[in-house]
């Protein structure tokens, strides 16, 4: 870029096309002229990426004796800028004209969504000949790629503008795509020239939104694509994670056909493989169209499908999600009216019979704030006992007691996207680019802008080729670990002196706690970091000026889950990294809506806005709001509740959009439970694996089907739109709780979920304000002052936190060790988790094609000299047993597991991790021990799969 | 692993002081490859990318942008012969010179004998025009070249 120096001025005045026009110095032509609505045709430049000014398609004329690239070229004041001259526009018809030379008419993208901007071009300059255009030769390279299940390749409709690159290295940090050869041989290549299928790609498809042409399109997932003109499109958000990316959902005939990523201050209109290509679950033929009530027949109870019924986990039919027609026979079709009258009868014949408490509820995260509002509602109010919880408890609930316990909220106190403003970044037992994708882009981003990324797991994840630091601590180590880097901290005076005396209490039991046990030496002997690298961590933390922590299930899902995050929240408050920019505790939520979901109330311990049961004050306000006297008593927790139907103590229940039995811990505890149940009416939009024990089954809507508002990880509340119809009579999900609701005597009547969120709202401080016409395209953080105005805040807690005494509280923690170590039958150490392409129990994912397509089946990792020890080839199918139970699945051999520890994600129910997992509980969140259990391995013989 | 021995993976990281990053060793890295291994192949990359803290798609742009570089699927022969055909060398008999190196190896320029001996080359000017036509074997240049004294220059050990 060239630097001029005649003027002081920050404001540059220049005429383009005659028209003055003023702007900020450092802008470039392109930009002014934009700005005053003169549109320069671009092939390589686009708003969002760096302009590299390769295509020579936005010169114009400054008077210089050659024409100047608009997308680089800085204005100067006094400049003459003409856009459209005679020589200029034969420029661009030459230029035009020469990529046409190459470039197949119609390309694929002009076959379909028809916004080619090469053959837009040649329309604007009469070039364009339907006929006329031949392949050239290219004998050397195949032109075609079609190995990847979501994009198209077509080397032929490439201009090489490098918008691919800059879109897969600058915006997504994924660095895939380079270029290969040179000259007339030049072209696109994936890492090291491998097919796209095959390469390192995530299929986040960024790339695809950025190509011009037909090089790289969208494969059609439902219908085939089409001008987006034709098209229906909505903005809503992604169904998926805690991210809450704003998307726009095109349509037609009620049929989805394609999503795209939307402007937000959340994912700056990125998206992920998930939530860009994995919207077809919706549409898969398995959705629940009737009310299903289980014939006489199917009793007693027990699961239907044969891989469940047989402890082997053996699969008559492969594929991975439950059979229909095995199940279907045990159900018979009801009208609206039997089934929900038989529910209502029945979980009443419970409360009479055993009391207000034999009931409990299970709502979910991945319902919208009203729902989860009004399912907990109809758990208190209608049936009258607090035994309502949802999956918060088994990936968070331990962050939130640590949160609440020190600081009083349960919430993050910053947003993720303010790692801009950070001097350090700690990541901390997340793999964040496969759990939170579009998150982990910014702080990829943020390490190459030079902010120092410290990494700790038992994992060497792909976040770590971004860090300057990485602990790989041995598995259930974190506190040792933190105790140590602590204790460096307040030995060598690193910490924030101010902070703690004027912000915190607690200080000297923590600093006694710490310098008489926790020696980075003594530390490292537990964790298994060298001394020398605590205490460069510790300094590289104590030396910046400003620290955000992300955490995910890695720490929270321990039996020491809350000390784990206790150490975590301690960190920050010993050394000042909460209350201002690029400072703060993050712990990223899961699911789309677990913020709201618990925001709403569907916790056993707390109405909405975490007012508790237990207090007087609070139980009348919501008597009053409810009309109804309300149970005192904090309720049951997942896990417990499942422990109290195995005991009998609870007798019925309502399941909304959960399926406990791929996701809680020990499972084939949780069939016997599920199986023992006297009643369980499941809520759902498959038949789950849950659904095979349920006496009613109600056809609910998808997150597409319905519109309802989304808390995301970063308290943003959000606006998820109705895309289309649900199918057959599925229903709402707020409309069953209502139907439900007021056949148990509880009335409910709501006019829209408008209206219950206006009630919901007002009976909390967080949203109070907070309406549907002001949340506006993007939603609001809360808490928001002046919703009308204002975006809400982003940094929490700058001069108190929301505690008694407003101080955050210090809470020393000695290291415990797990509940389950390894021995001599069970040697190994196994950890669950997630991957980039499922979610949750795969009732959606596993169902979407694009997503199925990339990852089919259960794997197990292993470190290779494991393997070696035992004798196992990578690929091999072999059999992972506990104390709980067995499962058979492939080997991925791989080094980001430690020699000794293994790695299972839970989202395949043939091969169900949590058949595996211990179900002992964190004393505080009541959270399982999902990342340690002990296990063994064993190649699968003969005789043990016969 | 394994593309890469041990003493390759030295010499690679013994470059790292003379430049200000570990980017700039990406040429040297390829020409220390290709020189022992008369190849750069897919997996060499991809462990040069690893000791170089470098995306493989970055190493692939640089090896594939140059034509002196070779992958697996046209490897070198033990001897690399560059017959110059630029403008003083082809005046004075460099084309013919090189239709005849050609004609004895039986190969054509940028191929490999059968017996993967010797690998030969245009040369675009090797900058010794006083000597033309002139003949590059590996990293020596001959001038004055005829065909005999080429075909003399492939036979010698």
């Amino acid at each position: 870029m060239i630097n001029r120096t005649e003027s002081t001025s920050q404001t540059i005045t220049l005429t383009i096309d005659g028209q003055s026009v003023s702007v900020p110095r450092g802008t470039t032509i392109w930009s002014a002229a934009q700005a005053a609505g003169i549109e320069i045709p671009v092939l390589c430049h686009s708003p969002k990426l760096e302009p590299v000014g390769v295509c020579r398609m936005c010169v114009v004329d400054v008077g210089e004796r050659v024409l100047a690239p608009s997308c680089m070229r800085e204005c100067r004041d006094g400049m003459a800028v003409d856009t459209t001259s005679p020589k200029v526009e034969q420029h661009r018809r030459v230029l035009t004209r020469l990529l046409l030379e190459e470039h197949l008419v119609p390309c694929e993208r002009e076959k379909t969504s028809g916004d080619c901007e090469l053959e837009a071009l040649g329309r604007r300059y009469g070039l364009t000949d339907p006929q006329g255009h031949s392949l050239p030769e290219k004998a050397t390279n195949p032109l075609q790629d079609f190995s990847s299940p979501v994009i198209a390749v077509d080397h032929q409709a490439c201009i090489l503008c490098d918008r691919c690159i800059r879109a897969c290295d600058d915006i997504q940090s994924n660095h895939v795509i380079g270029r290969s050869g040179k000259g007339h041989n030049a072209q696109i290549a994936f890492d090291l020239n491998s097919p796209m299928g095959e390469s390192t790609c995530v299929s986040c498809g960024e790339c695809v939104s950025y190509c011009p042409t037909g090089a790289l399109t969208p494969k059609a997932i439902t219908l085939p694509i089409i001008p987006k003109s034709e098209m229906k499109a909505t903005d809503t958000v992604c169904p998926y994670c805690g991210v809450g990316c704003s998307t726009t959902v095109y349509t037609v005939d009620n049929r989805i056909v394609m999503t795209e990523g939307r402007e937000s201050p959340v994912n700056h209109g990125r998206l992920c493989v998930k939530g860009r290509y994995g919207w077809d679950y919706t549409m898969h033929p398995h959705r629940l169209t009737k009310p299903l009530i289980r014939k006489e027949s199917a009793y007693p109870k027990g699961a239907l499908s044969s891989e469940v019924k047989e402890t082997s986990g053996q699969r008559r039919k492969p594929g991975g999600i439950v059979d229909i027609d095995e199940v279907m026979p045990a159900f018979r079709e009801a009208t609206w009216d039997e089934a929900l009258d038989l529910v209502a009868e029945k979980l009443n014949g419970i409360k009479q019979a055993y009391g207000n408490n034999a009931l409990a509820g299970f709502g979910s995260a991945k319902c919208s704030n009203e729902e989860a509002y009004l399912f907990q509602k109809l758990v208190r109010a209608g049936f009258g006992t607090n035994n309502v919880d949802h999956c918060t408890r088994l990936c968070h609930s331990s962050s939130v007691a640590a949160l609440m316990e020190t600081i009083g909220s349960g919430a993050v106190t910053n947003v993720f996207a303010d790692v801009e403003n950070s001097d350090v970044i700690l990541i901390t037992g997340s793999q964040t680019t496969a759990n939170h994708p579009v998150a982990a882009t910014f702080m990829k981003e943020a390490t190459k802008r030079g902010v120092k990324l410290i990494v700790v797991d038992i994992r060497r994840h792909d976040m770590v080729d971004f860090a300057t630091h990485f602990a790989q601590i041995k598995p259930g180590t974190d506190v040792a670990f933190y105790n140590g880097v602590m204790h460096v901290l307040i030995r060598d005076g690193l910490i924030d002196e101010k902070f703690v005396a004027q912000r915190t209490c607690g200080f000297d039991e923590l600093k006694k706690l710490l310098l008489d046990d926790y020696s980075p030496e003594k530390s490292a002997a537990i964790c298994g970091i060298p001394a020398e690298t605590i205490v460069d961590i510790a300094e590289t933390i104590g030396r910046a000026k400003s620290m955000l922590i992300f955490w995910g299930m890695g720490i929270s899902q321990h039996i020491t889950g809350t000390d784990n995050a206790r150490c975590l929240i301690s960190l920050c408050l010993l050394t000042g990294n909460v209350g201002r920019p690029g400072t703060g505790l993050h712990p990223l939520r899961g699911q789309n809506n677990v913020q709201g979901a618990s925001d709403a109330g569907l916790i056993p311990l707390a109405y909405p806005d975490y007012q508790l049961v237990t207090r007087f004050d609070i139980r009348q306000k919501f008597e009053r709001a409810w009309g109804v006297e309300l149970d005192h008593h904090i309720g049951l927790t997942v896990v417990e509740i499942m422990k109290g139907a195995l005991a009998k103590s609870i007798r019925g229940m309502y399941i909304l959009g959960e399926n406990p039995f791929i996701s809680d811990p020990n499972i084939n505890k949780v069939r016997k439970a599920l199986a023992s149940l006297d009643f369980l009416v499941v809520q759902d939009i498959f038949l789950t694996e849950t659904a095979e024990f349920a006496d009613v089954i109600l056809p609910a809507s998808t997150f597409f089907e319905k519109t309802g508002t989304y808390t995301n990880t970063d308290r943003r509340v959000q606006l998820g739109r109705k895309v289309v119809d649900g199918p057959g009579e599925s229903r709402e999900d707020w409309r069953i709780i209502c139907e439900i609701s007021n056949r148990l005597g509880m009335s409910m009547n709501y006019a829209s979920p408008a209206d219950i969120f206006a009630e919901f709202a007002s009976l909390t401080e967080s949203y109070r304000g907070l309406t549907y016409e002001n949340l506006g395209p993007t939603g609001k953080l809360w808490p928001c002052r002046d919703p009308e105005h204002e975006d809400g805040e982003k940094i929490l807690f700058g001069d108190t936190f929301p505690t008694l005494d407003g101080k955050g509280k210090l809470v020393p923690c000695p290291y415990l060790p797990a509940a389950e170590v390894p021995d001599a039958v069970y040697p190994y150490v196994l950890s669950t988790g997630r991957v980039l392409e499922h979610w949750h129990t795969g009732s959606m994912t596993r169902r979407s094609q694009a997503l199925n397509a990339i990852e089919p089946e259960a794997f197990v990792v292993i470190h290779p000299i494991d393997l070696a020890v035992l004798n196992i080839s990578d690929g091999e199918r072999i059999r992972v047993s506990s104390r709980r139970g067995a499962i058979e699945l492939a080997v991925r051999a791989e080094e980001s597991v430690e020699p000794g520890c293994i790695f299972i994600p839970f989202h395949f129910r043939e091969a169900a991790a949590n058949v595996l997992t211990i179900d002992v509980l964190d004393p505080f969140g009541k959270i399982p021990e999902f990342k340690y259990c002990a296990v063994k391995i064993e190649p699968v013989t003969e005789s043990a799969s016969a | 692993m394994g593309a890469l021995s041990e003493e390759i993976r030295e010499r690679i990281r013994a470059e790292f002081p003379k430049y200000p990053n570990k980017r700039a060793v990406t040429l040297n890295a390829l020409h220390i490859v290709q020189d022992a291994q008369r190849q750069v192949s897919i997996e060499a990359m991809r462990e040069i990318a690893e000791l170089l803290e470098l995306h493989p798609a970055e190493v692939h742009d640089t090896m594939s942008f140059y034509g002196f570089f070779r992958d697996e699927k046209a490897p070198l022969g033990k001897k690399r012969v560059w017959v110059c055909r630029s403008i003083s060398c082809m005046l004075r008999g460099g084309e013919e010179l090189l239709a005849d190196v050609c004609h004895d190896l039986g190969v054509k320029p940028g191929e490999t004998t059968a017996d993967g001996e010797v690998t030969l080359e245009f040369a675009e000017c090797l900058g010794v025009c006083e000597g033309a036509p002139c003949v590059l074997v590996n990293d020596e240049c001959y001038p004055n070249m005829t065909a005999e004294s080429t075909r003399e220059l492939i036979k010698k050990p």
